[in-house]
């Protein structure tokens, strides 16, 4: 049993992806963010380090993860995704931080 | 007839610039990877095909990507740049101790005597190495792990390794120099490596002739005469005739010698190319004129090269990979400035003109003569 959660990409990555818009990734474990961001970069090699840190897997600083309009980027990456986004209901957000002034 | 090819990384993305052996006209190409930092941009010697990228980014990290078309098309390789074993620590600006951490690939260096080897200077200073084209890097962690790598502190921009020579016919001699440690040198492929800064002097230090310390910007050398090797240091320009045993300075009648690329013409080993900015503070050149100094003569005796050049109201800097030349009868010199133009020139530097003005600011500059 897998589950086809969809995902948002930010622009730099989508183009790195060479993908359009949203996309979607199945996932056969619990949906968490580790697993979505594990499932997302089988599928796209290309990202790997981009989102997380290739030495510590951890989320880059100045990466966010936003679903159903909240910010999850400091939830731990195995808690448990909404339903929303596990049902496919809602994406799950990968955003650049807002830098610059 | 033959081609060229210049290759520049900006604060903005990538461009190839190409014309033929006369360099009076240019096709601009790019930006490649758009809204990227390119921090290197570096084609190979033994497959002028084959480039290498370094793409950055603050939000997404380190992308190494690699075209075997000339720049025509591009793919990722590897981008694990994991130290070998337990990093340690180095100094921090206020002194106390850090641990070395991953953070950008400044410069890459295809291999002169292998197609599928290439070199990745990175911050935190460390060297690695791939021997599958960029696939998979490993660390040569002898340099790291050098008994003085506690001593090591960053320059402004970072505790970086910027620079990395290859002996022409000794693949296992490279040169390699940090900001701000120095210079280091191994002849077993990497395995060791012994810090070569004897003959150096800086003002910035307690110590001003340490045995590590010193911010060195860039080295050059050529490749008939390996043994001898240019620097310019943070401040002086500097010159070694024992493979880098010793140093003298031969900064000479320069109007500042601070600055950061220096260059060694394609035919004249002692015919010798640097930028001089005002100051550690003032990165921009003397009196608003941006001139290139070429010395005939292997130092101390230097002219300014204008001919143009802005000669009033020019205030850009020319960082450390920015400045490269060609390998033409006629040997053509190429630099880019933070202001964005790539200027260039086909007589040795006698006279220049801007190939483009108006890039982002930029980082590095190379180029491939084309047979």
């Amino acid at each position: 049993m897998s589950e086809s959660v969809r995902v948002v990409l930010p622009a730099h990555l989508r183009a790195m992806a060479k993908v359009q818009g949203e996309i979607r990734v199945d996932v056969r474990d619990e949906v968490t963010q580790r697993s979505v961001l594990d499932a997302l970069e089988a599928e796209f090699p290309m990202l790997l380090g981009t989102i997380r840190d290739r030495a510590t897997a951890k989320r880059r600083a100045f990466v966010r993860f936003f679903a159903c309009e909240e910010d999850l980027s400091h939830e731990e990456p195995d808690a448990p995704l909404p339903d929303r986004v596990v049902h496919g209901e809602e994406p799950f957000i990968v955003i650049g931080a807002m830098a610059g002034g | 007839m033959s081609g060229t090819r210049v290759l520049v990384g900006t604060r903005k993305g990538a461009f190839v610039l190409t014309s033929d052996e006369r360099r009076t006209e240019w096709t601009v190409d790019g930006p490649h990877f758009p809204g990227w930092e390119i921090y290197h941009l570096k084609g190979s010697a033994v497959n002028p095909d084959r480039l290498y990228a370094s793409q950055t980014s603050g939000w997404f990290g380190q992308v190494i990507q690699r075209s075997d078309d000339g720049g025509t098309s591009w793919e990722t390789v590897g981008n694990d740049f994991t130290y070998d074993g337990v990093p340690g620590e180095h100094q921090w600006y206020d002194g106390s101790l850090r641990p070395w951490a991953f953070t950008r690939v400044w410069h890459l260096k295809p291999s002169l005597h292998d197609a599928e080897t290439v070199y990745a200077g990175v911050e935190d200073a460390a060297l690695f190495k791939s021997t599958d084209g960029g696939a998979q890097w490993a660390e040569l962690s002898g340099l790291r792990q050098h008994d003085t790598g506690p001593q090591w502190q960053p320059g402004a921009g970072g505790m970086c390794l910027h620079t990395i020579l290859e002996h022409p016919s000794d693949a296992d001699r490279l040169y390699v120099a940090i900001s701000a440690a120095g210079v280091f040198r191994t002849s077993d492929g990497g395995q060791t490596w012994q810090p070569i800064n004897k003959g150096l002097r800086s003002g910035e230090i307690p110590d001003e002739d340490s045995e590590v310390g010193h911010c060195v910007h860039r080295i050059d050398m050529h490749p008939d005469h390996p043994d001898v090797l240019y620097m310019q240091k943070h401040w002086d320009v500097m010159r070694s005739q024992d493979g880098g045993d010793t140093w003298q300075e031969v900064s000479g009648n320069l109007p500042s010698d601070f600055g950061f690329p220096i260059t060694v013409h394609a035919h004249e080993p002692e015919t010798v190319y640097v930028v001089p900015i005002t100051s550690d503070s003032l990165h921009f050149p003397p009196d608003g004129k941006l001139r290139v100094y070429r010395s005939r003569t292997g130092g101390h005796e230097w002219e300014a090269l204008t001919t143009g050049l802005p000669q009033q109201d020019c205030y850009v800097n020319v960082l450390r990979d920015a400045m490269a030349v060609d390998q033409h009868e006629s040997c053509g010199v190429y630099f880019g400035t933070t202001g964005g133009q790539v200027y260039a020139s086909n007589d040795s530097g006698d006279s220049w003109e801007p190939i483009v003005r108006d890039l982002p600011s930029v980082l590095s500059v190379d180029v491939q003569t084309l047979r």
